[in-house]
């Protein structure tokens, strides 16, 4: 099963980051510290694995890549196979390539929730869901859509004076 | 008014650059972006959360603006900062009707709150009707929250709904039905172990995406229980098949792969499926080879399929057609530059090697080069490797390999891991005691806090037991070798606590044994460690116990004991120290010293911490002085029982209190902790590494020492209890082989001091000497690793816990088929290949960890103990072919090949010896095996 999604510029900044466990707000800000660290020491060139058993407890293992300023990571469990995993990324950088035509960092920050869509298409509660990228777009399109529709709606912001009860 | 203005400008946002936030959000990311350092970020972040704050409490936020907190909140939280005082705005959101609004709500309510949260409760209700909305994203939206939201007691209040999904009209909407019934499953197994026969059912269904998502709930059951899944083999075999044969919708195809997700998912359960079982790994054995030949090892996605071919071969029972095509598919990965490929070679060898060992040996050098290489993941795979086929041959360049690495790397979780390794390698094929000894102290020195504490115990067992056998000089000889190294080493600076404990009790027992070593020396040099770790407690009362034994040898051998001023200055020291095991252990030094030579025999015979120790429990010692006692008028002892009995009468509450107390007055010491286990001395090795439970032990002695100091029964008191001081013994199990020593100690053995450490660095140094010239030293080294292969194996299973002894006699005729040029002598030949193939089938660590539990169960023996009795033997019959062997590896260039001193231990190590060296030979000779390779190697 697949641990957690992150998604880390180069100096380290998170950029997105999912846990499919439930961590602790300070926990979670230690392991990506912890990648952050382990990953910033690799040399070019070497291989997209790492056994980080210190980290994530054992049995984790943890792929990378590295695309311009950022890095995507994957962190799984030995159910998962590494080279996979590895397209696993690739499936999801190509997505969101073809989401925000020629994908960058601010994409990802700018789009923080539509972020969440398409990686909630691809990884579900911490397994495989879909890995056609055509098909996760798909899916996040017609959400948009619906989105969209039910935006024009409220797009006059119809203020609810309920909210306030509690 | 204010109202317009925002629309204005979430207008204005909607046309500008389509991030669709406002600006003051743009400004929050820019500013945090370029946030020079941590607390500038900071400050950034915390004068956010104070706008939030402000505006989350406003009356009337519009929807819109509402959704944007929420989303800042998440991304501050991200940024690892408290977001809790925005939680319920997120949870309200989740209730709204509009579908952005439902998603991001439910978005910040996942990446918020745990399953245990309060407000959870507030979220089951709108999950419920979601799940039953017309509109399908909602639908997903909710199921896909379920995954993170809920947990054990509210997964009934769901289920129902989740149940019913699963025959959903819409694809989607199935596959995570199946992921949350996957994911319930996870968190509470019993809340749907009724539902199971869904995922059979679903494993069916028309739409491959909904089967293959099936398959990760099948993964887990099966893993779980392998048996009850057996009548799935043929059709996971069939869906494989069709799946091979693109039969599914091109849309499933990646990278031009027919669904390879699918395919891995299917390997691995098949792997589960299959392996120990026949039937079904027939079943396997078509589809496997047809993915062999269709595999297009040219993408990354192609690999990772063989690879899984390759693990579920490994898996299955063997079948030598799929292992060659696994074999060539390894060597693919080996020879690719690719490091992630090298790397899923290495692992897929480590797998292999278990089923064939020979495998390794044509890749020798590839293995080599990734030992060598800045890729650290690639390092550690390859020393995972290297610990797996370690055998006696190559143990030594293995463990000393693997302790430069060691020494190099920081990460302390690995270098304990390594450490560890290390310690258990080196118990299991020691060539010599000697050679383990200096692995230890290896270990110990660069790892020495990270080791497990049972390592140090067996490593001074070890010294104390020797080689089980009864052979007093070698014992002797090893304790010396022991004892010059501790001193060579103890005035080093800043010694792990954990070694310092092992060289204080050596030099303790062993220090003054041959007489090469003054009394004084000897415990100058303990008052030195006393001295120069003098916040070390644990050291200290080791110190101090070693001195004491150092002087009771001395007096008790009829030599006059003067004591040195600093270690004068010590006892006094510690007499008066705050800890009240030093402070005993002083008092105990001091009331020694000033005993008689027969009595203090009596308390500390020499060299007996092998001995058992009788527990007098009732302290029948005693009787006559009671009666003594009682007859010249004093009151008769009433149990503790009989006195609580008393005030029972007169007092119920009482009761539980006298039982606490009883409880805290309790004396250890002088109970058997089991009926049926160990005596108490046995765990004695160790008296300080639990303070408290030693000075617990101790009390009863305290107290009567000074309670009766002047009758001056002091005597007679520690004659009772002798085991406290004397040497500890282990367990009575062994003490079958442990045998008398005392007279060995007498012997002087300096003549044989200098052979311990040649022998065994030997072949590391001619090793390093050819350093410069790296493809002789590449060829050296695989030879040393790989070479000798079949040889040893017979090494490897008496090792192993004497699995059989008798089976290297039972061959078949057979052939090494590396090697058809050069065949070896026939008689070579029956002795290495069946032996092949029996014990490859074995996992010698596996039948160690079963040693392990059997001797744990019988007997009540610790761990320890358990480890120990199996590597005693290990360590007796193989230590004189290994310590050969490892000669043999030197003289490998071709030079006379000595058999000296060669004292025929077992039936087959004459023969052992042979086919080692001719491996050996075929290892580095250029017209074997790979000719073309090492020609290139060797210019």
């Amino acid at each position: 099963m697949i641990k957690a999604v992150m998604m880390m510029n180069t100096q380290g900044k998170p950029r997105l980051a999912k846990f499919y466990d439930f961590l602790p707000v300070e926990k979670q800000q230690e392991l990506i510290r912890g990648v952050f660290s382990v990953l910033c020491s690799r040399p070019e060139n070497v291989s997209n694995f790492l056994e980080i058993d210190s980290l994530f407890g054992p049995d984790s293992r943890l792929v990378y890549k590295h695309y311009a300023t950022l890095y995507f990571v994957l962190v799984f469990d030995g159910s998962e196979n590494e080279l996979a995993m590895l397209d696993l990324i690739q499936v999801l950088v190509e997505t969101l390539d073809k989401c925000f035509s020629n994908v960058c960092e601010l994409d990802i920050v700018f789009n923080y929730s539509k972020m969440h869509t398409v990686l909630d298409e691809i990884v579900f509660g911490g397994q495989v869901l879909e890995t056609s990228s055509a098909e996760v777009i798909r899916a996040v399109e017609e959400i948009s859509k619906l989105e969209a529709a039910s935006n024009a709606i409220s797009l006059v912001p119809n203020s609810v004076s309920g909210w306030r009860g509690r | 008014m204010e109202q317009l203005k925002t629309i204005g400008r979430e207008l204005a946002m909607g046309s500008q650059g389509g991030f669709g936030q406002s600006k003051e959000f743009l400004d929050l990311v820019k500013s945090i972006g370029e946030a020079r350092s941590k607390a500038e970020e900071d400050r950034i972040v915390l004068s956010e959360i104070d706008i939030l704050k402000r505006r989350l409490l406003e009356p009337d936020v519009p929807k819109r603006k509402m959704k944007e907190y929420i989303i800042r909140l998440v991304y501050i939280e991200m940024l690892g900062h408290d977001a809790s005082f925005g939680y319920i705005h997120a949870v309200k959101m989740t209730h709204d009707d509009n579908l952005l609004l439902k998603r991001t709500g439910y978005l910040a309510v996942t990446l918020f709150l745990n399953e245990d949260h309060d407000l959870i409760i507030l979220i089951v209700n709108t999950i419920q009707k979601d799940l039953r909305s017309d509109n399908y994203l909602v639908v997903c939206a909710a199921l896909n929250a379920i995954c993170r939201l809920i947990n054990e007691e509210t997964i009934p209040a769901v289920l129902p709904q989740v149940v019913d999904l699963l025959n959903h009209q819409k694809e989607a909407v199935r596959k995570k039905a199946i992921m949350a019934l996957h994911r319930f499953h996870r968190k509470s197994p019993s809340s749907v172990s009724h539902l199971v026969s869904n995922f059979r059912k679903r494993l069916c269904d028309n739409d491959p995406g909904v089967m293959g998502a099936t398959l990760c709930p099948l993964f887990d059951l099966i893993s779980e229980d392998v048996t009850s899944y057996k009548d799935l083999v043929s059709s996971f075999v069939s869906i494989l098949k069709q799946v091979t044969e693109r039969r599914l919708p091109k849309s499933y195809d990646y990278h031009s792969m027919p669904a390879p997700f699918i395919q891995i998912k299917l390997l691995k359960i098949m792997a589960l499926l299959g392996s120990g079982d026949k039937s079904a790994s027939e079943m396997m054995y078509m589809v496997l080879g047809d993915l062999f030949r269709k595999c297009d090892s040219s993408t990354n996605i192609g690999n990772a399929i063989l690879y899984e071919c390759i693990r579920c071969i490994s898996c299955i029972l063997p079948n030598p057609k799929l292992l060659e095509a696994a074999a060539e598919a390894i060597s693919k990965f080996l020879k690719s530059d690719s490091h992630n490929l090298k790397y899923m070679g290495i692992d897929g060898l480590g797998r292999l090697i278990k089923i064939s060992p020979d495998i390794a040996e044509q890749h020798q050098l590839a293995v080599i080069d990734c030992l060598e290489d800045p890729d650290d993941t690639l390092k550690r795979k390859t020393f995972e490797l290297l610990y797996k086929m370690t055998k006696s041959s190559n143990v030594e360049v293995i463990v000393d390999r693997m302790i430069d690495y060691m020494i190099s790397i920081n990460d302390n979780h690995y270098k304990t891991e390594i450490a560890s390794r290390c310690v258990e390698l080196a118990e299991q094929f020691a060539p010599s005691n000697q050679w383990f000894i200096q692995i230890m102290n290896k270990v110990f020195e660069h790892a020495g806090d990270l080791v497990n504490i049972k390592v140090a115990h067996n490593l001074m067992r070890l010294i104390a037991e020797g080689f089980g056998e009864d052979d007093d000089d070698a014992d002797s000889k090893l304790r010396l070798s022991a004892v010059e190294s501790y001193l060579k080493i103890i005035s080093e600076p800043k010694l792990p606590s954990l070694f310092l404990q092992v060289i204080s009790w050596v030099l303790g027992e062993y220090g003054t044994a041959d007489g090469k070593y003054s009394a004084s020396y000897i415990s100058g040099k303990l008052c030195d460690v006393a001295d120069a770790y003098s916040s070390d407690e644990t050291v200290k009362g080791y110190a101090v116990s070693a001195l004491m034994k150092i002087y009771a040898f001395e007096i008790a051998s009829g030599r006059k004991v003067d004591v040195l001023p600093e270690c004068q200055s010590l006892i006094e020291e510690l007499l008066a120290s705050h800890s009240t095991d030093l402070q005993q252990r002083a008092y105990e030094l001091q009331a020694l010293i000033a005993l008689d030579a027969r009595a203090v025999e009596s308390i500390i015979p020499l060299d007996a911490s092998c001995e058992d120790i009788e527990v007098d429990k009732d302290l029948s010692f005693l009787n006559g002085y009671i009666q003594q006692a009682i007859e010249s008028g004093a009151q008769p002892y009433i149990s503790e029982r009989e006195r609580s009995g008393m005030f029972e009468t007169t007092d119920y509450h009482s009761n539980d209190h006298h039982e606490v107390t009883s409880h805290a007055l309790r004396f250890e010491a002088y109970e058997l902790p089991k009926p049926s286990g160990p005596p108490e001395a046995s765990t004695e090795l160790v008296p300080v590494t639990e303070p408290s439970y030693y000075t617990e032990s101790h009390q009863p002695i305290s107290t009567s020492l000074a309670s009766e100091r002047e009758s001056s029964e002091i005597k007679l008191r520690l004659d009772g209890v002798k085991q406290k001081w004397g040497r500890p013994s282990y367990q009575p199990t062994t003490s079958a082989s442990s045998t008398p020593q005392q007279a060995a100690n007498g012997t002087t053995t300096h003549s044989d001091g200098g052979g311990v450490g040649s022998s065994s660095s030997k072949p590391r140094s001619s090793y390093e000497s050819k350093k410069p010239e790296v493809d002789p030293e590449k060829q050296r080294l695989a030879a040393s690793l790989f070479g000798g292969s079949s040889s040893s194996r017979t090494d490897r299973k008496s090792s192993s816990g004497g699995h059989k002894p008798a089976k290297g006699t039972a061959n078949k005729p057979a052939t090494i088929p590396k090697d058809p040029v050069q065949p070896p002598p026939p008689d070579l030949l029956d002795f290495g290949e069946p032996t092949a193939t029996t014990v490859a089938a074995t996992d010698p660590f596996k039948e160690l960890e079963g040693l392990l539990d059997s001797s744990s169960q019988d007997g009540g023996a610790t761990d320890v103990m358990g480890l120990y009795s199996d590597a005693a033997p290990v360590i007796t019959t193989t230590t004189s072919v290994d310590s050969l062997l490892s000669e043999l590896s030197d003289s490998s260039k071709g030079n006379s090949r000595t058999y000296q001193s060669q004292t025929s231990k077992g039936p087959n190590s004459k023969e052992a010896l042979e086919k080692d060296a001719l491996v050996r030979q075929m290892g580095v000779n250029p017209t074997s095996q790979n000719p073309t390779l090492f020609k290139d190697l060797l210019g």
